[in-house]
């Protein structure tokens, strides 16, 4: 790439619509709530108490400056509802995508093992949920995991089970939603990964006396590792910030970060809070994504 | 490859596609039933289509829904196209890196920040939300994943390719519209289909974005679904399914097509 330069006018010209676009709409928003979860509440409408306006200058902003709160930020901290979202959150996210991956790889795996003129068959087929509605595969769940549901009335007809078991409604029911509902993203990296391995490795492996297992865990896992990478933030980043899932799997005492917000927003009219959540939740997101690409930039300094 | 394998291998496909598949099998299924109830089958019926056809509430949503949809799609992959060729071609221009960065945000932003911050903007500014603000809202969600597809496709082309069509003469513009486009288009496509998809199917923008008069399908949908399973979902549902499996059947024809195309003049 060259140095630093200067656009020609038709350049400028193009790169002027996306630009101004993307500022308008996505950047000057998210200053926005930056701004409002630093204002007071107020029961008006917008309900908050705007900080500074630009027409204002300088000499406007230092004044209004003084009338900063960090209440709602305080509120986060201190209100054991949020912490448990946060918290909770953090929880379901992880486990669910651990749960994804454990599904995923044997999956994946059988996949990429399978005879090469069925592969992109097998992985279109694999991919197509992704490309219908996320709303109706959650759908799909309530009618089976609810007390009258197929899952509880096939384990009764089975003998195995007296009574239904509670499934819908409850945590369980929100990490079987997401494993189901981000399956192609987790799918997807890892086929990719474990479908380029050359197979000469595994044979040098059994060659030199590796057990199929041996060979698993020392060539394909460890060499399968930037799929597992990839798959793994696909599937956690979404799944933090999850509002749908929660909202119709989850019980009401189910609380995600994504539904609280959205709670403060529509029901409580609390526009400092949600914005000082959404702005906590974007930093335990990015934080970690951030020190991630500084380790593999780091790594790829250090090998030539 | 050992037979334990090839037999484990086989069990796991067939386990894993029917978790993928039993969900939406079932859906679609009880969507025929004439029962009420999800649990007892009462035979075959076809009246929950009928009474979907007549419920202008759920019918206008899906016309809104499609409209918007398309319209964002379309602004999306311009917008992405344009952004795509700035980040391939312009080289490190002052403040590529601020526009790189802001264009991925939508990738790992939640998608209720990003509604919320829409909605604060669109308050702030006194703009009164409906079909217009829905369509913005979509098209800046849609937009990231539209620049992310064209821009590695553009990678892909040869730039010696556009270089050669100047040294013949051709403005920058023309070269590009000439060499690199016809190059690009089938990534446009699919382009326009996942942000089609992606603003078809969004809940959490929309509620955020629109206004009343612009219901969305999904927002519909939804609020229908936490009253408890309608058995009109299940119909509207597989109305949706249907139409996206016959959507992919035919893409996947034509690109078969296409590639026994290419490999036939390859050949020749």
């Amino acid at each position: 790439m060259k140095k630093a330069q200067t656009l020609s006018r038709g350049q400028r010209l193009v790169l002027l619509a996306p630009y101004l676009w993307i500022v308008a709409f996505l950047l000057a928003p998210l200053i926005l709530i930056l701004k409002i979860s630093f204002s007071h509440t107020v029961l008006a409408r917008p309900p908050y108490r705007p900080i500074f306006e630009l027409s204002e200058g300088l000499a406007g902003f230092w004044t209004k400056a003084q009338t900063f709160t960090f209440d709602a930020y305080r509120v986060l901290f201190t209100d054991s509802l949020y912490i448990n979202a946060y918290i909770s959150s953090l929880t379901i996210a992880a486990v669910a995508t651990l749960v994804t991956l454990l599904v995923a790889y044997p999956f994946a795996l059988a996949m990429a093992r399978a005879p090469e003129k069925w592969r992109p068959f097998l992985i279109g087929l694999a991919a197509a949920p992704f490309w219908t509605s996320f709303l109706i595969r959650v759908y799909a769940w309530i009618a089976l995991l609810k007390d009258e549901g197929l899952i509880n009335k096939g384990l009764i007809a089975l003998g195995l089970i007296d009574a239904p078991i509670q499934m819908f409604a409850t945590r369980f029911a929100v990490v079987i939603g997401i494993v189901y509902s981000y399956l192609p993203f987790m799918l997807l990296p890892l086929y990719a990964a474990l479908e380029r391995q050359n197979p000469a490795l595994r044979e040098a492996s059994a060659d030199l006396g590796a057990t199929p297992m041996q060979t698993f865990l020392r060539v394909t896992l460890p060499l399968s590792r930037e799929g597992i990478i990839a798959g793994v933030l696909l599937v956690f980043i979404p799944a933090v910030g999850e509002f749908v899932i929660p909202d119709l799997l989850g019980g009401s005492d189910t609380l995600m970060i994504g539904r609280t917000l959205w709670n403060d927003f529509f029901a409580n009219h609390d526009w400092p809070t949600a914005s000082a959540a959404a702005v906590l939740l974007l930093v335990l997101l990015i934080a970690p994504l951030a020190a991630l690409e500084r380790m593999r930039f780091g790594q790829k300094d250090l090998r030539p | 490859m050992n037979g334990q394998f090839r037999i484990l291998q086989a069990l796991m496909l067939t386990a894993g596609f029917i978790f993928l598949y039993a969900p939406i099998v079932i859906l679609a299924a009880m969507s025929f039933n004439a029962s009420r109830l999800v649990s007892v089958w009462g035979g075959f019926s076809t009246r929950w289509y009928a009474a979907l056809i007549e419920n202008e509430q759920l019918m206008h949503s899906a016309w809104i829904s499609l409209a918007d949809a398309t319209l964002s799609a379309l602004f999306a992959t311009i917008l992405g196209l344009l952004a795509a060729v700035s980040l391939a071609r312009f080289g490190a221009f002052p403040s590529r890196l601020l526009f790189f960065g802001a264009i991925h945000a939508p990738l790992v932003l939640p998608e209720v920040v990003m509604g919320l911050a829409l909605l604060s903007c669109f308050v702030a500014l006194g703009v009164g939300r409906g079909f217009t603000t829905l369509v913005i809202g979509h098209v800046t969600f849609t937009m990231c994943f539209t620049t992310v597809a064209l821009l590695a496709s553009l990678r892909e082309c040869d730039p010696a390719l556009e270089e050669a069509a100047m040294d013949l003469g051709a403005t920058p513009f023309t070269a590009f519209l000439l060499v690199a486009l016809p190059q690009i288009a089938p990534a446009m496509a699919s382009a326009f289909l996942l942000a089609f998809t992606l603003a078809l199917d969004d809940l959490v923008i929309a509620s955020f974005a629109t206004g009343p008069g612009a219901t969305t399908l999904p927002m519909r949908i939804y609020s229908q679904v936490r009253l408890g399973v309608s058995p009109q979902i299940n119909a509207m549902s597989t109305l949706l399914l249907g139409m996206v499996a016959v959507a992919m059947g035919a893409g996947a024809l034509i690109l078969r097509r296409g590639a026994r195309r290419s490999r036939r003049v390859s050949v020749t």
